[in-house]
C-alpha cells in the first residue's frame, strides 16, 4: 500500500481529482464502469465510479452516478485543476456481467455502461488509450499520479496494468 | 449510516417473518442434505442497501451470491449471500468433500443456485402467506466473486441508493456443520413502505 494520505479510495457513484502525485482506488467494479480523465502532460488525474448510462433527470444529486453527467463533472473538475482540454486521455475499466445466465435487458447494463461511456467520450474527442472491459468478474482498480498506470485486480488475484 | 427506525411491532413483524421464513427452509433443506436442518434467525433488520458489502466483509471480500427477482404485488430483487466457507461445507455434503477448492464447477454453482432459490422461495411463501398477496420468482442466478461487484446490480435496478433492503441473517446447523446464509430482499423503489405496512398488518390476518 502507498502512503495512505496520498491514496483516495471512491465508492460506488462517487468520484474524486488527484494532482501531482498519488492514487485513486475503487474496489469491486462489477457492472459498474471505473473511468479514470487525466492530462497527459500537466500532472493532474480523476475517476468516477459510473453505475447507470443516463441520469433520469438534469443535475441529479450525485453527478457521478451516470455516465453523461459524471463524465461532465468530472471533465469540468480536471480542467478547473489545470488540464488542458488537447492533453486530456482516458482510461477505464469495468462494465461486466456478473450474473451470466441473466439475459434481461437490465442485467445487460453492463455493456450499456461502457457503450455510453465510449460515445459520450468520443462526442467530447477524449480518446481512450486503454481500456478493460467485459467479462463476468469484479475488477479492483487503482490509477497512480504520475505513472498514469491504471492497475487492475481481479477476484481470481489476477493482475494487469494498462 | 442512517438506519431507518423501527418500533416494536415492526421490529417483531420482521423477526417473525424471518422464523417463517426458516422454517420452511429448514423443511426443505432437510430433504435435500438428508437429515434434520436445524435453521435460526440470527439477525432480522432494514439494513441501507449501500451498506450491504459490510454486512458480508467488505467490498472485495469473495461471497457467493444467488440472486432472484421478483414480480408480482411487491417487486424487488433477492440475493442470498454465502462465505465462501459455507458455501464449501454446503457443498462437502450437497456433492462430495473435497480438501479444497481451486475453481467451482458448473454442478458446484447449479448446487449453490439450488440452496439459493429455496431460501428465497421459503421467504417468498411467507410473505405471501403472512400477507396474502402474491409473489413469483424467477430463475435463480448465481456467482461468486467480490461482494460489492455482484451488489451492484441490485442498486442499478432500483436506482435507488437510499433504498432500505430487509436483511435476515440465518445460521443452518446440519450435523456439526454450521453454514450461515444472508437473505436479503430489495423491493423496488416504493415497495420497502409496502412491504412494512403488509407486515405490520400480519397479524390481524392471523
Amino acid at each position: 500500500m502507498a502512503d495512505s494520505s496520498q491514496q483516495v479510495r471512491i465508492g460506488i457513484a462517487e468520484g474524486a481529482v488527484i494532482r501531482r502525485a498519488g492514487q485513486i482506488v475503487t474496489a469491486g467494479l462489477g457492472s459498474c464502469v471505473g473511468l479514470v480523465l487525466y492530462d497527459d502532460v500537466v500532472d493532474v488525474a480523476g475517476m468516477v465510479h459510473i453505475m447507470l448510462p443516463n441520469a433520469p433527470k438534469p443535475d441529479p444529486i450525485h453527478p457521478q452516478k451516470y455516465a453523461d453527467t459524471a463524465i461532465a463533472w468530472l471533465y469540468e473538475a480536471l480542467l478547473r485543476e489545470g488540464a488542458r482540454p488537447l492533453h486530456v486521455k482516458a482510461k477505464m475499466a469495468g462494465g461486466a456481467q456478473m450474473f451470466r445466465n441473466l439475459t434481461t435487458e437490465a442485467l445487460r447494463i453492463g455493456d450499456r455502461n461502457v457503450q455510453m461511456t465510449t460515445e459520450l467520450l468520443h462526442g467530447l474527442q477524449i480518446p481512450v488509450v486503454a481500456e478493460d472491459v467485459g467479462g463476468h468478474y469484479g475488477r479492483t482498480v487503482r490509477f497512480d499520479l504520475p505513472t498514469r498506470v491504471f492497475s487492475i485486480r481481479t477476484a481470481r488475484g489476477e493482475e494487469r496494468q494498462i | 449510516m442512517s438506519q431507518m427506525e423501527l418500533d416494536d411491532l415492526t421490529a417483531d413483524a420482521l423477526r417473525e417473518f424471518g422464523n417463517i421464513g426458516a422454517g420452511h427452509a429448514a423443511t426443505a433443506l432437510s430433504v435435500l442434505l438428508e437429515g434434520r436442518v436445524a435453521m435460526s434467525v440470527t439477525d432480522a433488520r432494514f439494513c441501507p442497501f449501500r451498506d450491504i458489502v459490510d454486512v458480508v466483509g467488505g467490498p472485495e471480500q469473495l461471497v457467493a451470491a444467488v440472486f432472484i427477482r421478483i414480480s408480482g404485488e411487491i417487486p424487488g430483487n433477492m440475493f442470498v449471500l454465502f462465505s465462501l466457507g459455507s458455501v464449501d461445507r454446503l457443498l462437502d455434503q450437497l456433492i462430495e468433500p473435497v480438501d479444497s477448492r481451486e475453481d467451482y464447477s458448473d454442478l458446484d454453482l447449479s448446487a449453490v443456485a439450488e440452496v439459493g432459490n429455496i431460501l428465497t422461495g421459503a421467504y417468498v411463501t411467507a410473505i405471501s402467506d403472512l400477507c396474502n398477496i402474491q409473489l413469483n420468482q424467477s430463475v435463480p442466478s448465481v456467482a461468486i466473486d467480490m461482494a460489492a461487484a455482484i451488489l451492484d446490480i441490485g442498486l442499478m435496478m432500483t436506482g435507488y441508493d437510499e433504498n432500505e433492503a430487509i436483511l435476515i441473517s440465518t445460521s443452518l446447523a446440519h450435523g456439526q456443520h454450521a453454514i450461515d446464509g444472508h437473505f436479503f430482499m430489495l423491493p423496488d423503489v416504493d415497495g420497502t413502505q409496502t412491504l412494512l405496512s403488509v407486515l405490520r398488518r400480519a397479524p390481524e390476518h392471523g
